[in-house]
């Protein structure tokens, strides 16, 4: 059933870290290709015409794009290995919507925060903070989103956490500080093979954005 | 199964979506109009994170957000589907409804189609009508799915007048086709009472919602 599968991703992508983090498990076996972004492959261009943007998984030739709709992807082709979304309808729309509140809130709060100043800046961090409190509430005692194992909700939001370093240094503040139930969970997830294998180094994340408000003159 | 509730409001596309696919596989609901410019307490206590409508309720378990409701009312009812069932073919419908969605009403403002934005709407509206239905009746082949339901947002904004504007010829015929199904009809919002209640909304509160 495997066919042949290849990832189209960039390294800090948090997008793409929900596909490794799915993909890893359920272990799956899969080619991983880094695309140079300044310089988009031939192969991306043709698979994602519509946005030109990764992650891309190609299975069998054919392109799934959008993360969350490949994490949807991977989990019914894939559905006897480690069930990301809940099987209960009531439990998965719950899932859905805290996905789809994660897309909505936290990379475009964590962008302000890394690429803004003064008013604005505070403003995004004081939301980021009530949107992870928000996030911290729906985990409540739970070990993970999923319950006993790791879930849609908790593939979704992870990968924001290789950037927590950044925001923490770009806005002066302390996440655990603020959130630390959020950041007990994160560190149970990092305990997963499948979470720390697919996450890059948080000071890497740190010099790529650097290196990124250089370029922006930000 | 549960008592079937929508809260929502007439002006809204969103909420006849959920009316729509309800009414697409013969569910039987009870609606409920909410005022957007006092909110009751109802909807407040159920969409704490958004306070906005439509907000579906199952028996008594409340969904916010419209299109985690149908992917809900799919799973429970999967009569007339709204979805195809392969895997890859479900990936591309989701794809263009995310696509669509993350543009929202501005991708029909595509006015004189001068300025840069309407330049960028109007390809995208090129790109669904190629890459998305083709030479299909509907977005999903001969019945409708989820994605003919979120492009319905179309008679909104002036749908056919500008599809026709712009030689867009499938969507022009897909959206003439997409309201004559009797369910669609049936439940449609007369523009002009909309716009008027809008236009007295403003008037008699100039901080609405």
């Amino acid at each position: 059933m495997a066919g042949e599968l290849v990832l189209l991703d960039f390294w800090p992508s948090p997008f793409g870290m929900r596909s490794r983090i799915a993909l890893a498990e359920k272990g799956i076996p899969y080619e991983y290709r880094e695309e140079d972004l300044r310089n988009k492959s031939d192969l991306l261009l043709q698979m994602n015409p519509a946005h030109k943007k990764i992650p891309v998984l190609i299975h069998n030739g054919k392109p799934v794009c959008e993360s969350v709709i490949q994490v949807q992807y991977i989990d019914e082709v894939w559905h006897d290995k480690a069930p990301l979304i809940p099987s209960d309808p009531y439990q998965r729309a719950v899932a859905r919507f805290w996905v789809d509140f994660i897309d909505k809130k936290i990379y475009e709060l964590g962008s302000k925060i890394w690429k803004t100043k003064g008013e604005e800046q505070a403003n995004a961090k004081k939301e980021f903070i009530e949107c992870l409190k928000l996030l911290e509430g729906e985990l409540g005692d739970k070990t993970y989103f999923g319950g006993e194992s790791l879930g849609y909700v908790d593939v979704a939001l992870v990968p924001f956490y290789s950037w927590f370093y950044a925001y923490e240094k770009c806005g002066d503040f302390s996440i655990e500080a603020e959130c630390p139930k959020m950041i007990a969970w994160v560190k149970r997830c990092m305990q997963k093979e499948s979470v720390a294998k697919s996450l890059p180094d948080q000071e890497k994340v740190y010099e790529f954005i650097l290196q990124l408000k250089k370029v922006f003159g930000i | 199964m549960g008592e079937v509730k929508l809260v929502g409001t007439w002006v809204s596309p969103y909420t006849y979506r959920i009316k729509w696919a309800l009414k697409l596989k013969g569910i039987a609901f009870n609606y409920i109009e909410e005022d957007l410019c006092n909110k009751s307490a109802l909807l407040l206590q159920y969409n704490p994170i958004h306070k906005k409508v439509p907000v579906f309720f199952h028996g008594g378990k409340p969904i916010c957000e419209s299109m985690v409701i149908i992917e809900y009312i799919e799973e429970i009812w999967p009569h007339n589907p709204l979805l195809p069932t392969d895997p890859f073919e479900r990936a591309m419908l989701r794809f263009w409804i995310k696509y669509a969605e993350d543009k929202g009403p501005s991708m029909w403002m595509v006015g004189e189609g001068q300025h840069k934005a309407d330049q960028n709407s109007l390809e995208m509206l090129k790109i669904i009508e190629e890459k998305a239905l083709g030479d299909k009746k509907f977005f999903g082949g001969d019945n409708i799915s989820m994605l003919d339901i979120v492009l319905g947002l179309g008679h909104w904004l002036g749908g056919e007048k500008l599809l026709e504007a712009h030689k867009l010829h499938r969507l022009h015929v897909w959206l003439k086709n997409f309201k004559q199904v009797p369910v669609i009809k049936e439940d449609l919002p007369d523009l002009d009472a909309m716009l008027a209640y809008l236009r007295r909304q403003r008037e008699m509160s100039p901080a609405t919602h």
